[in-house]
């Protein structure tokens, strides 16, 4: 049972971090920084979202038993994308035979 | 039985459900209950995550496009309103710990006023994109402006974009929806006294899903409205 | 003993059935038992409409250009089998009837850890189920039970939106029965009851509850999208703006594949139930059997490209997932070599639940091994599509899942219901069922081997002995289905009382009364003792 009360300061703190973030990530965008704008944003997204996992909702109060079970949220999602990412990744590494090019029609044997 | 009765009543008005052997027990299961069903809406939205990852990684060009048409200010604004709500609702659950029934109530009522907010500028956002024809299926019909910024990646690419960004923003600004219902229920329940130090696991379940759905918007922000870095 | 008496009545002590009478104290319980009646009956419901579709298409199959329907009335027949069956009947079946029943009995709680949201669960299930009636009546769908884009989404006119909400809706039955499970094992154990001691049976439900967690909302997903996709005629699935069918099946097989472990971990913990009492043995190896099911659950997530092989996915992705597929058969393997192990030297008696749980294992066994070819890329290519995997499956779920169904009812049916019921008949039954099963399926491997394409309303001449030894044994397996049908409900009324314990078993549900009162327990249990902690010389006394 989280009994732990989180102080005022605390929560008020975080929500200004928060903002901070939220205003730099916005900055950010009218930047060039080619690939890496995704980056800077997803980093930034990243760090947000554990400000309000860790305090607002109170996993760094919480049993080792919910981090396990938000920890295998975010591994299985991983899993969905990675491996699903492997399929379009490498399809291309098998291009179609030459014969199949779209000005010949294909002769049938 | 006379004691297990009495026991029974009195457990009553405490909140304490007949399957839980303390209060104890009936928190601990309610918090691991709602981040479960946390973790089911992670895969949820995260399916709908991968599909967009997938197809941003196919059309990058059109999405660029596509998120450059939205207007970065209000989607910065929601953002803030809704770490705001987040804020209040964090501030409820801690009114509800030291048993501060006014400061639940207010603090409660103003997340909905936020949450209420947010939606609204959505509403907005999402009109404005009829005035733009740039609804898929409903009304596209890029021109002008909005044209020449959709043209470089592909129209129908750019159609695939906006599929994504009503398809997230929508499911989002449902669960937004149902949280503000949530809320509200919370809100009569506490105006009644319902919650004591002791006992106000739903405000704390309620706040779970409430940060949650501000989670998502958290990655629906920069995902939608910041992709590539001109503007 | 003779059954066929008219017991004397008797005034029945207070039990979860005679507790309270009227429809209100049914619709409306909240106890974890009565919700699994409800469960019970529902499934049954289910049973039977998937199971008229099947005998529809295997009369229609009984001649080469179809003996019964129109093609396009033979594709809306598959589909609902496919959907019915899966959704409505083998997803939901064990955890729902006898999960619901057993698990607060076995772990020494009184009910589940959210009553409300059991119940919920039943009305979700039933208004998916509304649904989906109302999209085979309302002209029925024929894209398959798996949805293809873009055939679903954006050509098929048939009633793919209301079925595909039904089962969105039915999803959420499903999350919320997992979530419940998890959170009840978790919390709720009685003192002494740690994990290594708790019945194998609720590591498979344990296991199952997490595939149901993690899984399911990924098909709602797909299912959202394709809606959508459907509804809107514009979409990322089919190619016309540039979306791709393929990532339709990556979701949907996502989800998918591990509910075909949904379907058979629970079979699977009913199995060890089983063994362990009619072999009067601990289970041998039964750490390893509670991980094995935890082992299953986990990379039962990482396969499902091998339903993909010949989409056009990436060669290399395949290579990827054919492996994994491999290696999931592991853990399955050592269940089947834990259970013969346990046998071996047990003191075995053959009573109705035990023919089943053996009937499981060589058929499971069959259907595991047929899957090899299958995740196999190059015997793939020969197979996919064709009847070989329609054997492979069925061999899966019906000669295992519905087996271990059957049997897990068998088993528990005296403290269910507080009645026995003829063992005489039931291992009649039983033999009926498993030749009628093999009759029907094994031509099935055959004919795959052979070449015949699936869900095709016709076939080559030369294939045809085999369809009609094939829906031969269809008939006959669906006389076995009814028996027990009519010899349960006998049983209610006529049956011999059933005392607490009838099979001298192990597991805290045996404790109680049979049927047990409504709070389950009339003094909360304290655990002491090993999970099937049965004594070396112990034989079953028949009663």
């Amino acid at each position: 049972m989280s009994q732990r009360i989180v102080p005022l300061k605390t929560y008020v703190l975080v929500f200004v971090s928060l903002i901070g973030l939220t205003l730099l990530t916005t900055g950010v965008a009218f930047l060039d920084l080619g690939p890496f704008n995704t980056v800077v944003a997803l980093v930034i997204a990243f760090c947000k979202m554990l400000l309000v996992i860790l305090f607002f909702m109170h996993l760094r109060h919480s049993s080792g038993l919910t981090r396990i079970v938000l920890l295998a949220g975010f591994f299985w999602l991983a899993l969905l994308v990675t491996l699903t990412m492997t399929d379009y990744r490498t399809r291309t590494w098998t291009p179609a035979p030459d014969s199949w090019s779209t000005t010949a029609p294909p002769t049938h044997p | 039985m006379p004691d297990a009765h009495a026991e029974h009543a009195q457990t009553e008005s405490s909140g304490l459900a007949h399957q839980f052997e303390d209060l104890a027990q009936q928190h601990d299961a309610d918090t691991l209950g709602i981040w479960i069903f946390l973790v089911t809406e992670i895969m949820f939205f995260g399916g709908l995550f991968a599909a967009y990852a997938i197809l941003r990684w196919l059309y990058f060009a059109a999405f660029e496009g596509g998120s450059h048409i939205l207007d970065i200010r209000l989607g910065a604004i929601n953002t803030v309103v809704l770490l705001g709500s987040s804020l209040t609702m964090a501030l409820s659950v801690r009114s509800a710990q030291i048993g501060n029934r006014r400061a639940l109530v207010l603090f409660l009522i103003l997340t909905m006023i936020l949450g209420g907010a947010f939606l609204g500028v959505k509403a907005y956002e999402y009109r404005q994109k009829f005035v733009e024809h740039v609804v898929p299926s409903l009304d596209w019909a890029p021109e002008g402006e909005v044209l020449a910024r959709l043209a470089p990646g592909g129209l129908n690419h750019a159609q695939l974009y906006f599929f994504f960004y009503f398809a997230m923003t929508g499911l989002h600004a449902l669960h937004m929806i149902i949280g503000m219902g949530l809320l509200l229920w919370l809100v009569l329940r506490a105006r009644k006294g319902d919650f004591t130090p002791r006992y106000f696991a739903p405000v704390e379940v309620v706040g779970l899903y409430w940060h949650f759905v501000d989670i998502v918007w958290i990655f629906l922000f920069p995902l939608l409205y910041l992709i590539g870095g001109r503007y | 003993m003779s059954t066929a008496t008219l017991e004397p009545r008797v005034q029945a002590p207070r039990n979860y059935l005679n507790a309270e009478y009227g429809w209100k104290s049914w619709l409306f319980t909240l106890d974890h038992k009565r919700i699994a009646l409800l469960y019970m009956v529902s499934i049954t419901f289910f049973f039977m409409v998937g199971g008229a579709a099947a005998v529809l298409m295997r009369i229609h199959l009984i001649e080469p250009q179809g003996a019964l329907v129109q093609p396009e009335t033979y594709n809306k027949l598959f589909t609902l089998h496919g959907v019915i069956m899966i959704f409505f009947f083998l997803v939901p079946s064990i955890p729902t009837v006898l999960g619901n029943f057993l698990i607060p009995l076995m772990i020494g709680a009184r009910d589940l850890a959210f009553p409300r949201l059991n119940l919920l669960s039943w009305y979700i299930y039933i208004v998916g189920g509304l649904f989906t009636l109302y999209s085979a009546i309302a002209g029925g769908v024929d894209t398959g039970w798996t949805f293809y884009t873009p055939y679903s989404s954006t050509y098929s006119n048939t009633q793919v939106t209301a079925v595909v909400v039904g089962v969105f809706i039915n999803g959420f039955s499903s999350i919320l029965t997992g979530l419940n499970f998890i959170v009840t094992i978790h919390k709720m154990r009685a003192p002494g009851l740690t994990w290594y001691r708790m019945p194998l049976f609720l590591w498979a439900m344990y296991a199952t509850s997490i595939i149901m967690v993690l899984g399911t909302p990924v098909l709602a997903i797909a299912l959202f999208l394709l809606a959508l996709e459907h509804l809107f005629h514009v979409g990322i699935f089919s190619p016309a703006l540039g979306g791709d069918p393929l990532l339709f099946q990556h979701l949907f097989w996502f989800y998918s594949h591990p509910t075909v472990y949904i379907m058979i971990l629970p079979a699977m913990g009913v199995v060890s139930e089983i063994i362990a009492c009619f072999a009067r043995k601990r289970i041998f190896g039964y750490k390893i059997v509670g991980f094995s099911s935890v082992a299953i659950a986990v990379l039962g997530f990482l396969v499902w490209g091998h339903h993909m092989f010949v989409t056009g996915q990436s060669i290399y992705a395949g290579l990827i997932f054919s492996f994994l597929s491999f290696m999931v058969a592991i853990p399955s393997a050592i269940k089947v070599f834990n259970w013969t192990s346990t046998l071996y030297k047990g003191s075995i008696s053959y009573e109705a639940p035990m023919l089943y749980a053996l009937g499981f294992i060589g058929l499971f066994t069959m259907g595991g091994l047929t899957g090899m070819f299958l995740a196999s890329l190059a015997t793939d290519v020969h197979l996919n599509g064709t009847y070989f995997i329609v054997a492979h499956f069925h061999y899966i779920m019906v000669g295992g899942a519905v087996m271990g169904y059957l049997g897990g009812m068998h088993f528990w049916w005296p403290k269910i219901s507080g009645r026995k019921y003829p063992n005489g008949w039931a291992a009649l039954a039983a033999a009926i069922i498993f030749v009628g099963f093999n009759l029907t399926f094994f031509p099935q491997f055959i004919l795959g081997y052979l070449g015949m394409p699936r869900r095709y309303a016709f076939y080559p001449a030369e294939f045809q002995v085999l369809n009609v030894m094939s829906s031969a044994g269809a008939s006959i397996l669906g006389v076995g289905y009814l028996i027990p049908l009519v010899y349960f409900i006998w049983s209610m009324r006529y049956g011999p009382v059933a005392e607490a314990n009838p099979w001298g078993a192990k597991g805290l549900e045996w404790q109680t009364s049979s049927p047990p009162p409504t709070e389950n327990f009339t003094k909360m249990p304290v655990v002491t003792e090993e999970a099937y902690a049965y004594a070396a010389e112990e034989k079953i006394n028949r009663a």
